[in-house]
């Protein structure tokens, strides 16, 4: 290495320790023959690549209530998710920036049988806050928490699949699937599956011992959880803060004000109407993510007339999504196709033909189903999402150009998912999407899923779903993938609106890294990742 | 027996009574609303199955009947109950959530109490003594504007100036349990100042209705005639006997204090019980939401009895009858 070469490594980390000047690091890098945009580039990333430690941040999160538990079979929003898995524990893999799974608990996972059978490695020397080292049998408790005919987790569909579960030695647990899964991996990182320790055979959840990089100091429900540095965490450059505290502040206009005034560090779910007034403000930072977090309108596939193939595609083609994307969303969202799942998301595709607002394609497909003009019901509530009754507004206008007279019913946002999702012919929903296309798949579109919105059953559709799961191969995969999505979208009875971003704002005094977009805030691990700048 | 004994006690029976009324209306309220505990908890991610395991094991598939009376029961005996995010093995009493929420309540209602009721008999007099000058006028005018606007109308403005625009105060006021007793005012500030603010012109101005009322009475242009100053005529001769008005209408917004202030609760996002009740309402967690209900009965109740008792001990006709 040439002398300048190595005074440009040693500038390189200076730089990290904010040491280096950009203009002096910048004219080094020239000398060394870089042009000055790759030597700026270089500072930038060398700046960066310096996560400092030490600290505490304040973080407002836009939920949390007086009902909020540490046990992971109802951790219904942000609050839970962020401060009791993402901070205070970890599952055995995650999801990354780039949306791949990487190992967490285990170091390691292999499938065997046709990928029926996978066994997880759990790394060495592995602790608890308290102490007592992780084992396999804590693992299979922890999942079993979940699982049997007397669980009421919400991940009980989830790990349906499993048949069998067992712990091999200490350090290697064994699950048994129903069918091959490829994707099994993505599936145990999800936020409901923590790996807690065992007390009395069970899982001790209330305790709040984990493994995660804080230990919990104080939980008021519904107002904050305040959380402390674990020394021995098994990733041994994170945390880098010392110290965080999760506020609840539900209301946008408190949370907004909170950040402005520098009570907190961070909020989620930015308030949309007023952020451009928000980025004026030069020490506030905002990051808007597209994940795979999606709205839809599901059409009841088996009720009429959404029964009719004709009956749905003419009213794919009466929505004017860009209409709806700019007014009702303010262009923080990306415009979907009736495709659910996200671009990110590998084997996505977009399918032809694309549904813009067409309605001469809508007429000619309605009067191919027999029908000159068609009355059917909406039913809107901002539980749903927000803006949802604004959409089927705007629905209403484009789709009666096209001699549909749709009926927009308001319905009540108490409830709303006991009473109109899964229940009206045709509702408004969200997901949050998921990193694989097969778990998205197989929660809600495949026949008899317990959360299948439009009651679809496609026959070819299930077959690619059983075939697409067992195959290793890459470009097979990619091709069964990619019909799958292709049938969804000729023959779905979902409306896909648009793949919402996420927006969230911060003082400048936090940094961070790539930021994931599989769940909010980071994947949910916003504590973890971020530091003081 | 002494009459005012007898009042008492005889307030204190129809309280009873009306807690248990209102314990049976809010139960049958809670049982017509759509939806409960486990839905609420599980949102999106219900299953018929989980949804039935969650209410096994929260008692929810017993009928509302039995429900009621095992509640009552535990009642009777000093115990509130569960709330539904109680699990196996882990209780959480209704107590643990509602107790340090109640008293951020109270402390609340305390400090507003102890600067709004002073000020507002003070402006009433001063209003009473300068009827109908300039000064009646604008503190009239001021103090129905401020009630006139909805109260987290008032809060916004209030945090705008104060916190936003020119940092005086905190905007958020999440006080906690072990915060010293200095910071936890400071936090309070803002509340406070909001909920002084909603209140004040209702007890002001009838303490100037109350005393400009019995300015027509015979005994105060006695005292006129007499000579004593204007300031002497209203102090001591028009308020004693303008005491039972007034105390009706402090309790009554002493009352809204505890029970109303949920507005201000949530935009300032601190910490007090009606903010736990929202909550409880929105996830369907009954046992708090009684436990919550029988306590605004009680603090009515109770401030109801208050004033009353004021109202008898200022009449001496009442205080001591032939």
């Amino acid at each position: 290495m040439s002398e300048l070469e190595h005074k440009l490594k040693l500038a390189t980390t200076l730089a990290g320790k904010g040491k280096v000047s950009r203009r002096d690091f910048i004219q080094l890098a020239m000398a060394a023959g870089f042009t000055a945009a790759a030597g700026n580039a270089m500072f930038v990333k060398a700046v960066r690549a310096e996560p400092k430690k030490g600290g505490s941040a304040r973080l407002g999160l836009a939920h949390g209530a007086t009902t909020d538990t540490l046990d992971p079979v109802g951790y219904p929003d942000t609050f839970t998710q962020c401060a009791f898995w993402g901070a205070l524990s970890n599952s055995l893999t995650e999801i990354d920036a780039k949306g791949n799974v990487v190992p967490d608990l285990a170091e390691s996972f292999e499938p065997s049988d046709g990928a029926k059978k996978w066994v997880f490695k759990l790394r060495k020397g592995l602790t608890f806050h308290d102490g007592k080292t992780v084992t396999a049998d804590d693992v299979v408790t922890s999942f079993r928490h979940h699982m049997g005919p007397d669980s009421k987790s919400a991940a009980k569909s989830l790990l349906d699949p499993i048949t069998d579960l067992t712990s091999d030695g200490p350090e290697n647990v064994v699950f048994t699937l129903k069918d091959g899964s490829a994707d099994f991996p993505y599936l145990v990182s999800d936020y409901h599956i923590p790996i807690m320790p065992t007390k009395d055979g069970k899982s001790d959840w209330q305790s709040g011992v984990r493994t995660g990089p804080f230990t919990l100091e104080k939980f008021e429900p519904g107002v904050s959880a305040k959380l402390k540095r674990n020394p021995n965490y098994h990733k041994s450059n994170q945390p880098y803060l010392d110290e965080v505290e999760f506020i609840a502040i539900t209301d946008v206009a408190a949370r907004t004000n909170a950040l402005t005034t520098g009570d907190v560090d961070w909020i989620g779910r930015a308030d949309m109407k007023t952020l451009d007034l928000l980025k004026r403000n030069p020490n506030i930072e905002i990051l808007e993510l597209s994940g795979y977090g999606h709205y839809v309108l599901p059409m009841n596939t088996t009720m009429a007339p959404f029964d009719n193939n004709d009956v749905r595609t003419a009213i794919k083609y009466a929505i004017d999504r860009e209409e709806i994307q700019k007014k009702i969303f303010l262009d923080h969202a990306t415009v979907g196709n009736d495709n659910p799942i996200a671009k990110a998301v590998k084997y996505s595709i977009d399918p032809e033909p694309k549904y813009k607002y067409d309605p001469d394609k809508a007429k000619f497909h309605l009067k191919k189903a027999g029908y000159e003009t068609l009355k059917i019901d909406l039913s809107v509530a901002d539980a749903a999402f927000a803006g949802a009754i604004d959409a089927g507004v705007l629905i209403k206008e484009t789709a009666a150009k096209c001699g549909i007279d749709i009926n927009v019913i308001r319905e009540a946002e108490d409830a709303y998912w006991d009473n109109v999702w899964l229940k009206k012919p045709w509702c408004a929903s969200y997901w949050s999407g998921r990193p694989t296309a097969d778990w998205t798949f197989t929660i809600t579109y495949a026949a008899g899923a317990a959360w299948n919105e439009t009651f679809w059953n496609n026959k070819r559709f299930q077959e690619l779903l059983i075939q697409g799961r067992a195959e290793l191969d890459e470009a097979k995969r990619a091709a069964i993938y990619g019909e799958m999505q292709q049938i969804i979208h000729d023959d779905g009875g979902v409306i896909v609106l648009v793949f919402n971003n996420f927006v969230t704002a911060n003082s400048k005094k936090l940094a961070h890294g790539d930021v994931a977009p599989n769940w909010e805030n980071d994947g949910l691990k916003i504590a973890e990742r971020w530091w003081l700048a | 027996m002494h009459p005012l004994l007898r009042t008492v006690l005889q307030r204190l029976g129809l309280g009873l009574i009306t807690l248990f009324v209102v314990s049976l209306i809010i139960f049958s309220a809670i049982e017509f609303l759509p939806g409960d505990f486990a839905r609420a908890i599980l949102g999106q991610a219900a299953t018929p199955e989980t949804v039935e395991a969650f209410q096994k094991e929260i008692g929810l598939d017993k009928p509302p009947v039995e429900r009621y009376l095992s509640w009552m029961g535990g009642i009777l005996q000093g115990d509130f109950g569960s709330s539904f995010s109680s699990r196996v093995g882990f209780r959480r009493t209704v107590l643990d959530i509602i107790a340090p929420r109640l008293w951020n309540t109270l402390f609340l209602a305390g400090i507003t109490a102890l600067i709004a009721i002073p000020l507002a008999l003070g402006l009433g007099l001063l209003a009473a003594l300068y009827r109908n000058t300039f000064f009646d006028r604008a503190v009239n005018a001021l103090t129905l504007t401020t009630i006139s606007f909805p109260e987290f109308f008032v809060a916004y403005i209030l945090m705008l100036f104060l916190a936003v625009k020119f940092p005086i105060f905190h905007s958020l006021s999440n006080v906690s349990p072990d915060m010293p007793f200095f910071e936890r005012l400071q936090r309070s500030a803002l509340p406070v100042l909001t909920l002084v603010l909603v209140i004040l012109a209702h007890m002001m101005r009838m303490t100037r209705a109350a005393i400009i009322s019995l300015l027509a009475s015979p005994y105060i242009e006695m005292a006129r005639l007499k000579g004593v100053s204007p300031a002497q005529v209203i102090l001591r001769h028009a308020l004693p006997n303008a005491w039972a008005p007034i105390a009706t209408i402090i309790a009554f917004n002493l009352a809204y204090l505890v029970v109303g202030a949920v507005v201000v609760e949530v935009v300032f996002v601190y910490p007090g019980i009606g903010q736990a009740m929202v909550d409880a309402v929105r996830s369907r967690d009954i046992p708090v939401v009684q436990a919550c209900a029988l306590i605004f009965a009680v603090t009515y109740i109770l401030l109801n009895l208050m004033a009353d008792v004021i109202s008898i001990a200022t009449n001496p006709r009442l205080l001591h009858p032939r």
